[in-house]
């Protein structure tokens, strides 16, 4: 047994001594959807069935996305591991490659390279309660992990998501976040910036802190998720402190500018540590100790 | 191995030359251009430039190309297609760089094999050969004592020359790849000289201790000195340039919608847009942050992750700073601070 797995592993190896680290699959994108106000996501499928087959990831992975001709960006994987067959990203338009994909039409030709970077431990958190909190564009990189968590729901206990952005129409999944609403196996509170809320707005009205604090959610034997932008990352971690919750339970994933994704082209650091290679997912016990880089 | 010494004569480096490239191997070598010495192609011995410290550019981009083809694509009418180079690169023995030159390629190969192998680099690297010649002279901004190397360091070399007091070279035979170079001209490679190697080196003053600053330096994190020792620095990027042992590279795309290429680029840690966020939000906004970065990466993380230091003490940087920011002056700051 050992024998075959050695063999495995020296046949692996001799196959990456020779291939192209940075050479993409070619995918096909198969479906457009608009999520919110320049914010699309794209499922894409491999154009080699083999590929396909043989691709698979992790929940809290990333990959270089390309447009031949304009360059390669970085996003998390937003479709679950456990929904096999095809990859989803979710992006802003924002630059010269975001603002190229958007301008891409259904079976338009992309490159993708990845998976890379390390997982979320879902495995670890097998019986415990989740807490998802997203802000704004974070919510795909989570999206992923929540599909996943769903999908294997009889795994976890408790499972609460609270997702804010600055106005209604900014909210991404909309018709996702109605199907979770839905679900009587989780809870799902909804928020937007004051001002942010439209006359028919059933949801929260405020910062994603504040509403957390009244939430109050226990910390018990539960792992909390953060995503958002820097500032909504700043004012959360003292209110899940404040609630309980231990820095070894509070994870969240860095999004540091990338070029290679394979930890050479010496950009995404924080400290000696790559955000590519040893993130992108991160416990607030690590970020204690790392200095203020991302 | 075990290095085997032998004596080249002064005479008979033209036809060793000729003889490699007879053996189907490119020779890359110092050349004069204009007033600057840099590495170019050379078509016999009488091509070669050996007067100078330091060439202006290291013979870096032989392992490591200033721009790279990582790949063609061609858009078609179903689909794509990429296009990558076949074959390994031509040999190229890269002759009469100095130590330090050749020290720099354990630095590269670290970063370029760790975890994920980068193929580009790891063919040309299996097809690149190296023959230093020793330093006879040096100036005030050599440091390889201070990093780990000397003037007749013999890593990273597969022959290492020292030029002895006759003209005549001894021949340090380090490697076997450096075997089937002589194998090429055995005849030229005769019983080895009587006279010492030492004397015949320049002398470089050990001035820090690179383990000890590597131990020092997570501890300067926050330290003014960053911002002291870059208040003039323009962010120019000339340092990365025309160092040995930068990496950091860029992914750039040129073409258009139906074809291009994809290419890698060197790139510099000093400049304001290397870490910038699509956002407008910049991890290291101001110069400080980016020096600390340059130095840190070479001289506490890559040591730390990678057991080797990313300095080999050429001087070049400080050489080439149109605002003369010494690394060596600011290496020793930090080592006695």
């Amino acid at each position: 047994m050992s024998e075959t797995k050695e063999k495995r592993e020296a046949k692996d190896a001799a196959m990456a001594e020779e291939s192209n680290i940075y050479r993409p699959y070619l995918m096909r994108l198969e479906k457009i959807t608009d999520e919110a106000p320049g914010v699309k996501t794209f499922r894409l499928k491999f154009f080699d069935e083999d590929e396909g087959k043989n691709f698979t990831f992790k929940a809290g992975q990333f990959g270089e996305y390309s447009v031949f001709g304009e360059g390669e960006t970085t996003f998390c994987i937003a479709s679950s591991p456990t929904r096999t067959g095809y990859i989803e990203c979710t992006f802003r338009q924002m630059g010269r490659v975001t603002t190229a994909l958007a301008n891409l039409e259904e079976g338009s030709v992309m490159g993708f390279r990845g998976p890379y970077g390390n997982t979320f431990p879902i495995d670890e958190w097998r019986g415990k309660n989740l807490l998802f909190i997203a802000g704004g564009i974070a919510l795909p990189p989570m999206r992923c992990l929540i599909w996943n968590c769903l999908d294997l729901r009889d795994r976890f206990n408790d499972i609460t998501i609270l997702y804010g952005a600055t106005n209604v129409a900014n909210l991404v999944y909309k018709y996702e976040l109605e199907e979770w609403a839905k679900r009587p196996d989780v809870k799902l509170v909804t928020t937007v910036d004051p001002g942010g809320e439209t006359p028919e707005w059933k949801g929260q009205i405020g910062m994603v802190p504040p509403v957390l604090e009244k939430m109050a959610p226990a910390s018990a034997d539960t792992v909390a998720i953060v995503c958002g932008p820097p500032i909504m990352i700043k004012f959360t971690f003292p209110v899940l402190s404040k609630l309980g919750f231990t820095p070894e339970n509070v994870f969240t994933t860095l999004e540091n500018r990338m070029k290679c994704g394979v930890g050479k082209c010496g950009r995404c650091n924080v400290g000696k540590y790559f955000v590519c290679k040893d993130g992108p997912v991160f416990t607030f016990a690590q970020l204690k100790d790392l200095p203020p880089e991302y | 191995m075990t290095i085997e010494k032998r004596t080249l004569k002064k005479e008979a480096v033209g036809e060793f030359i000729n003889r490699l490239r007879a053996g189907q191997w490119q020779v890359v070598a110092p050349k004069k251009k204009d007033k600057q010495v840099t590495f170019g192609e050379i078509s016999g011995a009488e091509d070669i430039c050996q007067d100078y410290v330091q060439t202006t550019q290291s013979a870096k981009g032989v392992l490591f190309p200033r721009v790279e083809e990582l790949f063609r694509y061609q858009m078609q009418e179903n689909g794509a297609q990429i296009l990558e180079r076949e074959g390994p690169p031509q040999g190229t023995v890269i002759f009469g760089l100095r130590p330090c030159d050749a020290a720099a390629v354990a630095p590269l190969a670290a970063v370029f094999t760790w975890d994920y192998p980068d193929a580009p680099f790891k063919k040309r690297l299996a097809q690149t050969a190296i023959v230093a010649i020793s330093c006879h002279q040096a100036d005030e901004y050599c440091f390889c004592t201070s990093v780990g190397g000397s003037p007749g360091d013999t890593r990273g070399s597969d022959i290492l020359l020292t030029r002895l007091s006759g003209g005549d070279y001894l021949a340090e035979i380090v490697t076997e790849k450096g075997k089937r170079l002589v194998e090429l001209a055995a005849d030229l490679f005769t019983v080895a000289p009587k006279e010492e190697k030492e004397k015949n080196l320049a002398r470089v003053e050990k001035r820090f201790d690179a383990k000890k600053l590597a131990e020092k330096l997570p501890g300067f994190f926050d330290s003014p000195v960053w911002i002291e020792q870059s208040l003039r620095c323009l962010g120019c990027g000339a340092c990365a340039y025309v160092c040995p042992a930068c990496v950091c590279f860029d992914i750039q795309d040129e073409g258009n919608e139906k074809r291009g290429r994809r290419l890698r680029c060197w790139d510099s840690c000093g400049f304001s847009q290397f870490t910038l966020h699509t956002s407008g939000h910049n991890p290291r906004s101001v110069q400080s942050q980016r020096w600390r970065q340059r130095l840190m990466h070479k001289f506490s993380y890559q040591p730390d992750r990678l057991d080797v230091v990313g300095c080999v003490g050429c001087g070049r940087c400080s050489r080439a700073c149109p605002v003369d920011m010494n690394l060596l002056e600011h290496l020793i700051q930090i080592a006695e601070g």
